[in-house]
């Protein structure tokens, strides 16, 4: 059998739930046009689909643009790559060493609450350069929830899994890469892909405040400098890049735990 | 009926503790707080606390490490928060600070109680009838990866017409636990097995029974998980919102200060936060406990 | 005594509470554009009060012809009727109600409610008495089946016996024509499903309900039943049908009696097939 079910594929396509999101979403853009052509409160003030895709026309081949758009990738990756290799590893190590749990949790827990962007001016202060001390609060947006996953993951492993493997004979070091880790793998993806959504939040509100460049930075722009259906452009812009982002990282999800496929 | 049946049906011995369940519930506490202890897992904590404290310590004012030494330590911010004539003008004796904390606090509160009126019945009704959700969640799914603090330009202009500069801030923050209630509340409608729905329609119920007994308090712990959720992205998203464009608030205070260069203020800003983020998650993590006595 | 055929005996029962005629049914399931026929070409005539019990592998279909009678799924061709009144044919299905009441395979005791809740949900919804006095009643019944220490349990407190028990009082209640039980006992140990078939032998001898019973469990078919229907594996079919003739009320004594004995024989040979063919099958089960 295919790996693609088409028959399935097909119905799930051409279905009444797709038609029907298609006229919601349809609804949805005809009601803001009218909205800004009737000057209607509150929602009058956005600026209008059309005015959105003569802006959009514009700003494509515009090189600035696209800069942004690397500059906020580039942002995420690095803070996003940072807090998974901090992130995981102490997870795992909280899982399955008692003291590390007890050492580290607590502080974890009381460092939890305090918003990412709280961190900001601190954050500033320390680290010599604007990129490093954005880096560093994207770091810690997603550093708590990697951690979080990763232990939850590693601790909710069946503990029947591991006796078996010890019952076969495993080293520690064969159990920990062959079961411990196979088995956090779907956690571990799920803390990414909510570390991602995090992600995007802290870059977007980071560059807000105090960047120069970057998505959420030409949103901010655009506001300040009055060109405000650049403002709509921004953030659809910024919904498209989290999106990508957090598919390609469910993408990524699959291919490694090809067991969880749904069948 | 047979004697078999009589025997099988009592329940073990349990009448010797029915006697005083409130006593008999206050000696078991007791004792777990008594056996927690006896553990050495809240030392350990203790010591991983204090190392952290010590090391914030060390690095900011003992051995004043370069770029360490800008931060302020532990000393300085302890001194700050617990003098009576604080050199920022910060401290627990200061009314501002409370005045600071009663402003985020109350828009916090604003917006999740609007998160949680419009987004769990939305997320009931989106769980409950395929139709509603199809045209619904399209919507949702469209305008939830955009993160919430791009919002801010277009917050400001929707709300200009009022010139009300609260009225954004509360409005992200609600955006913000929104997304998170509705969803979450939707994913708890899922999440209730089909055979209590059969069971419901074979009893005779119509829907609006099966709506409040069924869909309601079989969504029940999701919907507080995602209460629990929208209450940290409030915050969240409040403290951004309040640094970008604020009067009062704890987002605001920690700008604020570092730009006037009051540094310790913006360490005790930080920690006010938490803890008050923490309290927040408690009391609806407690509210839902009692809600839910069911849950073993 | 050999086993009767499956066709109907030419007794015409006057309408009374509880007769289920079941009459060519074939269903065949499509998903994702594979054709599944999941029963086929089923023909069964149950007797008001009558304790019928299907038995066959997991998987097997049986669940489908219970979804039917009960009004969860539908059938492509054949036709179910309850007192002559048609409830299921291509097409249309009467919606469930409180004259068919399921007792579900994992158990489906509202977890939120009290056992004594649950047991009186069915009167107070459907309105036809006040709550107090449902509630009444449902303590009621709870004392008379010997569950009255349960009443302001929540189901997550009580062993799976009790909850099961529970929810058959739940059932009870309302008066049913037909009690539809999806294996209900799979998930307990040997020693408390004997406990719970008895319980549930007890309630039948005071109620006398028709009952549709599914069940893999041979031994536990022949203990409780009036007529035993062998179906066949992937697709659906009535393979073998047997009157099983033992008095009631029916204590453990017979699991034991040489007649239980010879008719395990017999219906053993029919089954065994079949489950062979399922465990050969490898593919994930229908159930």
């Amino acid at each position: 059998m295919s790996i693609v079910n088409f028959t399935k594929v097909r119905k799930s396509v051409f279905s009444p739930t797709t038609l029907r999101g298609i006229i919601s979403v349809v609804c949805l853009l005809a009601a803001w046009e009218l909205g800004r052509h009737y000057h209607l409160p509150f929602l009058g003030a956005v600026p209008a689909p059309s005015e959105v895709l003569v802006a959009l026309d514009r700003i494509m081949s515009d090189g600035k643009f696209w800069d942004h758009w690397l500059t906020s990738f580039v942002r995420v990756a690095t803070g996003f790559v940072a807090a998974q290799i901090v992130g995981i590893p102490l997870g795992l190590a909280m899982a399955m060493n008692r003291f590390t749990h007890s050492f580290v949790f607590p502080s974890l827990e009381i460092m939890r609450p305090i918003p990412p962007l709280a961190w900001v001016p601190t954050a500033i202060i320390f680290w010599p350069t604007t990129e490093s001390s954005i880096a560093f609060v994207i770091f810690l947006g997603a550093f708590f929830t990697v951690v979080l996953n990763a232990l939850g993951g590693a601790r909710n492993i069946d503990e029947r899994h591991i006796r078996a493997a010890a019952s076969f004979g495993s080293r520690p070091w064969d159990i920990f890469w062959k079961i411990v880790l196979p088995a956090t793998l779907p956690s571990i993806f799920t803390g990414m892909a909510v570390g991602m959504g995090i992600t995007w939040e802290v870059v977007v509100a980071a560059e807000m405040i105090a960047g120069k460049s970057g998505l959420g930075y030409f949103t901010w722009a655009s506001y300040v400098g009055g060109n405000y259906p650049q403002i709509i452009i921004g953030m659809i812009s910024i919904g498209i890049a989290g999106y990508l982002s957090s598919g390609l990282i469910r993408i990524l999800g699959n291919v490694l735990t090809p067991w969880q496929r749904r069948f | 009926m047979a004697a078999v049946t009589k025997e099988a049906s009592r329940p073990g011995n349990r009448a010797e503790v029915e006697n005083d369940p409130r006593r008999d519930r206050i000696a078991w506490w007791l004792f777990r707080v008594r056996h927690s202890l006896s553990q050495p897992a809240p030392y350990i904590g203790l010591l991983g606390l204090l190392s952290f404290l010590l090391l914030w310590y060390v690095l900011t004012e003992l051995l004043n490490v370069p770029r360490f030494n800008k931060l302020p330590g532990p000393v300085a911010v302890w001194e700050e928060f617990t003098s009576r004539r604080p050199t920022f003008g910060t401290s627990i004796y200061t009314p501002d600070y409370y005045k600071h904390i009663l402003w985020s606090v109350w828009r916090v509160t604003q917006a999740f109680f609007w998160a949680t009126v419009l987004g769990v019945p939305l997320g009931l009704f989106m769980g409950w009838r395929k139709t509603f959700r199809d045209y619904t969640f399209p919507i949702l799914e469209i305008l939830r990866p955009i993160p919430v603090l791009a919002w801010v330009p277009v917050a400001i202009l929707i709300f200009a017409d009022i010139a009300s500069r609260e009225a954004p801030i509360v409005f992200l923050a609600f955006l913000a636990a929104f997304f998170a209630t509705a969803l979450n509340t939707l994913l708890g409608v899922q999440s209730i097995d089909e055979s209590y729905f059969r069971a419901a329609q074979c009893l005779g119920s119509k829907p609006r029974h099966i709506f409040l007994r069924v869909v309601l308090p079989g969504a029940l712990p999701f919907i507080f998980t995602g209460l629990q959720i929208g209450v940290g992205v409030a915050w969240f998203s409040l403290v951004a919102a309040e640094m970008v464009s604020g009067e009062y608030g704890l987002g605001f205070l920690i700008w604020d200060s570092y730009v006037l260069s009051q540094f310790p203020v913006i360490v005790i800003a930080m920690v006010t936060l938490g803890v008050i983020g923490y309290v927040f998650s408690a009391l609806i993590r407690m509210v839902g406990r009692m809600m839910m006595r069911w849950v073993v | 005594m050999s086993a009767a055929s499956n066709s109907s005996n030419g007794e015409h029962v006057a309408p009374s509470a509880g007769a289920i005629e079941i009459r060519n049914v074939t269903k065949i399931y499509d998903p994702d554009g594979v054709n599944v026929l999941a029963v086929d070409n089923c023909s069964l005539e149950i007797a008001p009060t009558e304790f019928c019990v299907i038995v066959g592998p997991s998987g097997c279909g049986k669940t489908t012809l219970l979804n039917a009678i009960a009004g969860f799924h539908e059938i492509t061709r054949g036709e179910i009727a309850l007192d002559r009144q048609t409830i299921c044919r291509a097409g249309y299905t009467a919606p469930p109600g409180a004259d068919r009441i399921v007792v579900f395979q994992n158990g489906a005791l509202f977890p939120w409610s009290t056992v004594l809740n649950n047991v009186a949900y069915g009167p107070i919804v459907q309105g036809k008495v006040p709550a107090r006095e449902a509630r009444a009643r449902a303590q009621g019944l709870l004392d008379e089946l010997g569950l009255s220490d349960i009443g302001d349990r929540y189901p997550g407190e009580l062993s799976s016996g009790m909850r099961r028990r529970a929810e058959i009082a739940r059932a009870l209640i309302n008066d049913p024509k037909v009690l539809l039980l999806d294996e209900p006992f799979r998930a307990m140990d040997a020693l408390t499903k004997g406990v719970a078939q008895e319980f549930l032998l007890q309630a039948y001898d005071r109620v006398r309900k028709t009952v549709f019973f599914i069940t893999h469990d041979l031994e536990e078919a022949l203990f409780l039943a009036d007529r035993v229907v062998v179906m066949t594996t992937r697709p659906a079919r009535i393979k073998y049908v047997l009157n099983v003739d033992f008095e009631r009320p029916r204590t453990f004594r017979v699991r034991s009696s040489r007649r239980y004995l010879e008719l395990k024989r017999e219906v053993f040979a029919a089954v065994r097939d079949e489950a062979t063919k399922a465990f050969e099958a490898g593919e994930r089960e229908l159930a």
